[in-house]
This record gives C-alpha cells, structure tokens and sequence, in this order.
C-alpha cells in the first residue's frame, strides 16, 4: 500500500505543476504522467482492464492537447488583481470550505478503505461465471448484465465524434462570411 | 481512509484550475484532473484488501477464486465513464480550438465578443 500513497502523491505534484506552471506545453505533459501514474494505481487496485483503457485513451488526449498547445502563442497572462478578481477568490474559498464540510460527512458514512460493500454485486460474483461463462466479469457485466449501458456508451461517443466534427468544420462559415457561389 | 483524503485534495485541485485560471488550456486541464480524481476514488470504493482482479483463472474452482475477487461493478461502470471522458475532451478541444482560430488567444478575459 506504500506503492498506493507514493502515486497518489505523485499525481498530487503533477496537478500542482500541470495548473501552476506558465508554460503550457510542460502543464500539458505533467497531466500525460498523471494520467500514466493513474493507470499503474488501478492496476494495483486489481483493474487491469482499466489500466489498459486508461493508457489508450491518456494517449489520445495527450495528442489532442498537444494539437491545442503546440505552435500556439503562449500568452501568459499579466496578473492585475482587480476587484472582480479578489471577489471571485473568495468565492473560490467559501466554495471550497462548504465542500470540505459536506466530504467529510460524507466519508463518515462510506465504508472503511479496503472493506466495501458487497450488496449489488453479490449476485453477479457469485453467479456470473455460471451464468455468462465469461472468465472476466467485468466484461461479463459489460456485455451480458448491462450491455444498454454499453450501447449508450457508444451513442455519446458517437454524438461527440459528430459534434467535435460539426464545431471543427471550415466550409459552410467560409461561405457565409463571404458569398455562396464557392459552396 | 487516507486514500479518500488524498483523492479529494485532487479533486480540488482540479476545481481551483477551474475556477482561478484565465487560461482556456489550464481550464481543459483542471477538467482532466476533475475526471481522474472521480474514477479513481469510484475505484477506491470498491476495493478491498488483499483482493485480485475479478478474473476466473480456472473454470473448476471459480466458486473458490470468487471469494477474493474485489467489486467488478465500479470497473465496469468506470471503462464507460473514462471513455465518455474522452469524447467530452475531445468536444471541449475543439472548442479551444475555434476559439483560437477566431481571437487569437487563449485568454478567456480577452474572449469578449461572445453572444448568442
């Protein structure tokens, strides 16, 4: 479990760096070794199909973000502190005081770290091999119990892939600026 | 315990990347963070000591194997929250993108002409 809180705090400093640090494609890269760190935490924690889709899909949005980031004008931001600023701070801070207040009710009403509740799940422990003759339940409740929720996985990935396409698209604000005959 | 602790400090972490930074790259950022610390705690909810992956390595003594396994429910609800997570990055690259291509600058005090 040393292994466990050496990560944890390994991807505290990286997110420390990754917000704090002016330049943007070093911020870029620290959220690429959270994101590797994290998949060696669930592989610890007994999830090895999370660690691999973890690791595939940290790698394509790091490419992404170094599409965002690469060649850009990295403009750092001269900090006047303003009134807005100041106020919006202590905002900031109250938020963070009253959330702190409600997680901490709450984790006193989760169950201890490494004891969880095994009420849902009991059934598909005990009869998921039986029933679905998968050998790795989590694709067994994937695809045999829950396979809608699946199927709506791919809808929203779908809609996003579309969106992202629609948002990305050249033509039709060219054709508006300027005229309709080059359609 | 300490864990859940930790994991809430990377929570918000991600929220004050939100909330403080003017940069739109920084606020992608803190998104991504806001993203790992979710799973990462849903995962550490389900796991318990000593466990193994929830995998049957022998068909014979799957009832034996089945006593140790820790909870496959989060992992798979996790697999579809994490890829979900990419298509909502994607979408907000996007975003940044155009709106580079149209001001110039990421800074979000600058991004001013934005109405309907």
């Amino acid at each position: 479990m040393i292994l466990l809180y050496g990560l944890l705090a390994f991807m505290i400093i990286g997110a420390i760096i990754a917000i704090e640090t002016k330049d943007l494609l070093s911020s870029v890269i620290s959220v690429g070794a959270m994101g590797l760190a994290l998949s060696i935490i669930f592989l610890i924690l007994g999830a090895p199909d999370l660690a691999i889709v973890q690791v595939v899909v940290e790698v394509v949005a790091l490419i992404m973000l170094l599409r965002l980031v690469v060649e850009r004008e990295d403009v750092t931001i001269a900090h006047r502190y303003r009134y807005g600023e100041v106020f919006s701070t202590a905002v900031g801070l109250v938020f963070f005081g009253i959330f702190i207040v409600f997680a901490s009710l709450a984790y006193r009403g989760m169950p201890e770290f490494g004891n969880p509740v095994f009420r849902v799940s009991e059934m598909y422990i005990r009869d998921g091999f039986s029933v679905s003759r998968a050998a790795n339940l989590v694709t067994a409740i994937l695809l045999d119990f829950r396979a809608y929720d699946t199927l709506g996985e791919a809808t929203v990935i779908f809609v996003s892939i579309v969106g992202a396409l629609v948002i990305l698209r050249k033509k039709g604000r060219i054709s508006d600026e300027r005229d309709d005959t080059d359609r | 315990m300490v864990p859940y602790i930790l994991c809430t400090i990377l929570l918000l972490l991600g929220i004050y990347g939100i909330i403080a930074k003017k940069n739109l790259v920084k606020i992608v950022i803190g998104l991504l963070i806001i993203e790992y610390a979710t799973n990462l705690l849903l995962i550490l909810i389900g796991y318990r000591t000593g466990g193994t992956a929830p995998i049957v390595s022998d068909a014979r003594y799957a009832a034996v194997e089945s006593a140790n396994f820790v909870d496959p429910i989060p992992q798979a609800l996790i697999v579809t929250s994490i890829v979900i997570g990419l298509g909502i990055t994607a979408m907000v690259i996007a975003i940044c993108l155009r709106l580079y291509e149209k001001y110039g600058t990421f800074d979000i005090l600058q991004i001013r002409r934005l109405k309907g």
